[in-house]
């Protein structure tokens, strides 16, 4: 599974993202089960609202973080984020 | 971007004990269907008492400021609470990610919309088996066509839909049909939970456990059926312990993720905990589910290693399975602190390959006795 570069990305509405306060940490819910996320992880799923293809969620964090040469590593994780059925493309 | 470096105040609390993460709340014992491998006590009948919506709303907030996030509503049958949607609401308010482990029985689609406005996360139903005459004799009560009903109104009103069959020797031979019926309801996941040997399945061992041939069988359908809908249907594969040569990790050792509260307000370790000797366990309705979690005798009885007897004490991979589950070990040998009988190195492996043999006696007599069905009349006639 490849992320289509123009579509827009967004998050699953059949899992949920949320802080937990008691691990510290985003996690991913779902039936039975949960994923516990880095923070680059969890900034990378916040930016799946349905409005930003990869390119500009690539520009928005590095412009968040004040980086570049995020784009592998973005790609990488949302691939696998796609695999998993966390994010969705139409 | 480095990980948080903040302190988690619920783990430094009492050191070396997590804090709960899955809560299963037993909201009932009552029950329209009558399964003879049902998880419940055999004696359940002697426990009449429920707690109030208030208790049940005391118990969700304490256990969720500990850090429980997966939340079970079962039973019995959770839906005949009638505070159903309100503890559902209270539980969403408070961020839990909520699970309605239900037979489908009693669920119209009013209902459905109700839990799905209060906040449900997900419905898991369970079917007996893919045929109508087959699931209704399981079920002990008409309800096959009900139950796919409830399964496209689960998937119209946007659930993850969570289709639960547990396997035993009746059904085993229907597998294909199992996951062709998956498919067609249109399932998200379905949990094959080959049938644990508790309770009311503990009664009807003879009856339900599969030979290892039908079970090798199965597996192999199983196992194909999940690489063809990979990315579609994710597979939850229960493994029959009876047919492995380790335990399995039971609730991933014992008071370190899960809580079950029974219905009357007992605070269990797991479902079958009560059924061990000595097990007094703590109530709600006198403790916090802290001090029960970190102070009680009951959670800490089996916490760590240093309960253990040979061969586990001495094992290398004593971390890995926790010896097993004390319940087995309990029910099996008549010794709670002994390894699991499932493992090959118990002196009491022998008792699993006696259960083998005597199953597949029973198959193969004249007149094999009946199923003993779970239902109050029965539940007094046992305890």
């Amino acid at each position: 599974m490849t992320i289509h570069p123009d579509h827009p990305i967004k998050f699953s509405p059949m899992h949920r993202l949320q802080w937990e306060e008691a691990q510290q940490k985003d996690v991913i819910l779902y039936p039975e089960g949960m994923v516990e996320l880095n923070q680059s992880s969890a900034e990378i799923l916040k930016c799946c609202d349905g409005t930003r293809n990869l390119a500009q969620i690539v520009s928005d964090l590095e412009q968040k973080f004040a980086t570049t040469g995020l784009t592998n590593d973005i790609t990488a994780f949302l691939e696998v984020a796609l695999k998993n059925g966390w994010i969705q493309q139409n | 971007m480095a990980g948080s470096n903040k302190t988690n105040p619920t783990t430094t609390l009492r050191t070396g004990i997590t804090p709960p993460r899955w809560l299963l709340a037993e909201l009932t014992y009552a029950c329209p269907l009558q399964c003879p491998y049902c998880a419940n006590p055999i004696d359940y009948a002697k426990y009449q008492s429920e707690l109030s919506t208030e208790d049940w709303k005391r118990v969700l907030t304490q256990a969720r400021k500990m850090g429980a996030v997966q939340l079970g509503f079962s039973g019995g049958e959770p839906l005949t609470r009638k505070d159903l949607a309100e503890l559902v609401k209270h539980a969403r308010d408070l961020g839990y990610y909520s699970n309605l482990i239900t037979s489908g029985y009693g669920l119209t689609e009013e209902k459905i919309v109700q839990l799905k406005e209060a906040g449900l996360d997900h419905i898991q139903v369970s079917i007996q088996a893919s045929s109508q005459e087959l699931n209704d004799h399981l079920a002990g009560t008409e309800s096959f066509q009900l139950k796919k009903e409830v399964a496209h109104l689960v998937k119209k009103h946007g659930y993850p839909m969570v289709l639960c069959v547990v396997i035993h020797r009746e059904n085993i031979h229907q597998m294909p049909e199992i996951l062709a019926m998956a498919e067609e309801l249109g399932a998200d996941y379905l949990e094959l939970a080959n049938t644990q040997y508790y309770g009311w399945a503990h009664a009807n061992r003879d009856l339900l456990l599969p030979t290892k041939e039908q079970f090798e069988q199965a597996e192999q359908i199983a196992q194909a059926f999940k690489e063809k809908v990979a990315g579609k249907m994710k597979i939850y594969y229960v493994v029959p312990d009876f047919y492995e040569d380790r335990p399995k990790a039971c609730m991933n050792g014992w008071g370190t993720t899960f809580l079950t509260i029974a219905p009357d307000g007992a605070a269990l370790p797991c479902h079958s905990a009560r059924d061990l000797p000595g097990m007094d366990c703590p109530n709600v309705k006198d403790y916090s589910i802290e001090q029960i979690w970190y102070e009680s005798l009951t959670f800490n009885f089996f916490r760590g290693f240093e309960w253990m007897k040979e061969p586990c004490s001495s094992c290398d991979e004593k971390e890995k399975d926790f010896g097993g589950c004390r319940c087995q070990a309990y029910l099996l040998s008549g010794d709670m602190y002994a390894a699991d009988p499932v493992c090959s190195k118990s002196p009491n492996h022998h008792i699993i390959q006696e259960a083998i043999d005597s199953a597949k006696a029973s198959a193969l007599a004249d007149n094999e006795k009946p199923l003993i069905f779970r239902n109050s009349k029965n539940s007094r006639l046992l305890s």
